[in-house]
């Protein structure tokens, strides 16, 4: 079989309803969550990359490197920030983010 | 055509960013926050000089461009940090926040701001979207002893985190179906295309929902109450109206630039999004007792007013749209100051009934609160009227009757609790007085409510330079 434009896009779209699902279906863990966005990410560059190869075009690879790096600085914020949540609940359960609610 | 001068302005103020940075790191003494803020503001104004300055043109190998519209939008952002940074000098201060880095990230928001509407790419967008996200994500969890602070930063991180990857799964199927990122050519790709690929609608909804989740508007306004209520006030200050406005007006652009002539099929995405925001933000206000939640309901309800401007698709649509973004940055800086001067014995309150009897212990603060409330509502004489006439008369003019008549509905329901909020300040019950309002509270409060005030009278140089502008995006 030859691995074309479609069975990229199948692939890609599959990571990216994992990781949506990763974000609301998940009810245990904060870093699940960050790894979910990551998953996301990955996703769009996996389509970013395909659709470059198959436009002969070379944008999409360039919006990859953009991506990747923007990727890596969310994922610091990130974890910066469920470090001082944790420091402050004591617990990082997602079912306990609900200080605030209405 | 590379033409980098174009950007100046943004350049200015990141070099100065890193300027101001480095002199808070090395400045020893224990001010250095409030020397940070005061070289913040002066950059914020000097940049707003260079964009009244600058030339005009496209620049970066079509990346980026400087025309009337992207000035008007860059000067009203600017406006609304330079009125942020101001509130945040002594609430800061008060509740132990003087940090340096609290203005410099604002700083680096509004650069992200000011890339966002000039972008004409959807490489520059999103860097510009993913500049201003990243500060204020910090921005949101930045009282990092408070609770409530640091579960807002987390909820805003990751709602954000998730519409920034739908945004880009949005852009990749447009750049896959299109072949290209630039707003221009994918106008005229699709204008020759004639019919639209099925993978490029799915893409245009996909990013249709990623800046949605940046202008809250419903259905993805969940994070807004939240990440209002627990920021620290001056950040949902600045949260409510620089950013608002620069994803609002990205929007206007990316509809409006690329896939203007698809009008007929996003019309009524724009529509159905309007039409929800408005009508969900008139119905959960009423509970609200935190004025806080009470604001960030109240923007989900401006969004869908804007949104009815974006809906006409006409010149006519965006000037009002521009109009009111004026309107709406002046009316909520001026509430969020009075908001932040809600002091008793050294603690800030957020409660509705707090403000009981303040005709009476406050009455300047009373009377101002008034005036922006009126104006939010929709009431003239005030510079919120101004705004929802132009809006509405862009959709009654585009046939968008039924849009037209739900938002005055909705906005007669919303403002049943914008008076009550008048009815406590002048009939209830006197409480203690607040703690003595410092004086740059007084003046962002004072500046916002003789703007509110006063547009009416003198409307005509906002309304030309926004029809200028305007005309700018669709010739």
């Amino acid at each position: 079989m030859v691995v074309g434009l479609e069975q990229y896009l199948a692939v890609s779209a599959m990571l990216l309803v994992i990781g949506i699902f990763g974000i609301f279906m998940n009810r245990k863990n904060v870093i699940v969550i960050l790894m979910s966005i990551e998953l996301i990410l990955l996703a769009v560059n996996l389509n970013f990359v395909a659709f470059s190869a198959a436009l002969d075009d070379l944008v999409g690879q360039v919006f990859v490197m953009f991506v990747l790096t923007v990727a890596a600085a969310e994922a610091a914020i990130g974890l910066a920030i469920v470090v001082i949540y944790f420091r402050n609940r004591g617990s990082i359960e997602v079912e306990d983010v609900t200080m605030m609610k209405g | 055509m590379m033409n980098w001068t174009i950007a100046i302005p943004e350049i200015v103020l990141s070099c100065l960013g890193m300027v101001i940075l480095i002199i808070g790191v090395l400045h020893k003494k224990s001010n250095a926050f409030h020397l940070c803020s005061m070289l913040t503001i002066g950059a914020a104004i000097i940049t707003m000089l260079l964009v009244v300055a600058g030339s005009s043109g496209v620049g970066y190998s079509g990346l980026f461009v400087e025309d009337s519209f992207a000035v008007f939008s860059k000067l009203v952002i600017l406006l609304g940090s330079l009125l942020g940074v101001i509130v945040s000098l002594d609430y800061n201060t008060e509740e132990n926040l003087q940090r340096f880095e609290f203005p410099v990230l604002m700083l680096y928001a509004t650069v992200g701001m000011m890339i966002m509407v000039s972008s004409t790419n959807m490489m520059s967008l999103y860097m510009g979207v993913e500049l201003m996200s990243l500060a204020i994500y910090v921005l949101a969890a930045f009282a990092r002893d408070d609770l409530r602070s640091s579960e807002a930063g987390l909820k805003y991180f990751v709602l954000g985190a998730l519409a920034s990857g739908l945004l880009l799964y949005g852009i990749s199927l447009i750049y896959g179906f299109s072949g290209t990122m630039s707003f221009d050519r994918l106008a005229s790709e699709l204008t020759s295309l004639g019919n639209t690929s099925p993978g490029l609608i799915v893409g245009i909804v996909f990013l249709v929902t990623g800046l949605a989740f940046k202008i809250s508007a419903v259905p993805f306004h969940m994070w807004t109450p939240d990440v209002y209520e627990g920021a620290p006030t001056p950040v949902t200050s600045f949260m409510a109206t620089a950013p608002k406005v620069a994803a609002i007006v990205l929007f206007v652009r990316v509809m409006i630039t690329p896939f203007g002539h698809l009008l007929a099929q996003w019309q009524q995405l724009i529509v159905l999004i309007s039409l929800a925001s408005m009508i969900l933000s008139a119905f959960s206000s009423i509970g609200q007792s935190n004025i806080k939640r009470l604001m960030a309901y109240s923007s989900i309800g401006h969004v869908g007013y804007i949104l009815v401007g974006l809906a006409a698709g006409t010149e006519i649509g965006v000037r009002g749209v521009l109009i009111y973004l004026v309107s709406y940055v002046f009316t909520i800086s001026g509430m969020f100051a009075c908001i932040i001067g809600m002091r008793r014995r050294g603690r800030s309150v957020e409660k509705i009934a707090d403000l009981g009897g303040l005709s009476k212990t406050d009455p300047g603060m009373a009377a101002s609160l008034s005036i922006f409330l009126f104006s939010t509502a929709g009431i003239p004489p005030f510079a919120g009227f101004l705004g929802k006439y132009f809006i509405f008369g862009a959709a009654v003019n585009a046939g968008l009757w039924t849009l037209a008549v739900i938002g005055i509905l909705t906005s007669a329901v919303s403002a049943f609790y914008y008076l009550r909020i008048v009815k406590v300040m002048y009939f209830d019950q006197q409480e203690a007085p607040f703690d003595a309002r410092p004086p740059a509270l007084t003046l962002v409060a004072g500046i916002s409510a003789a703007f509110t005030t006063l547009f009416i009278i003198f409307p005509a140089p906002i309304v030309a330079a926004a029809s200028s502008a305007a005309k700018v995006i669709f010739g």
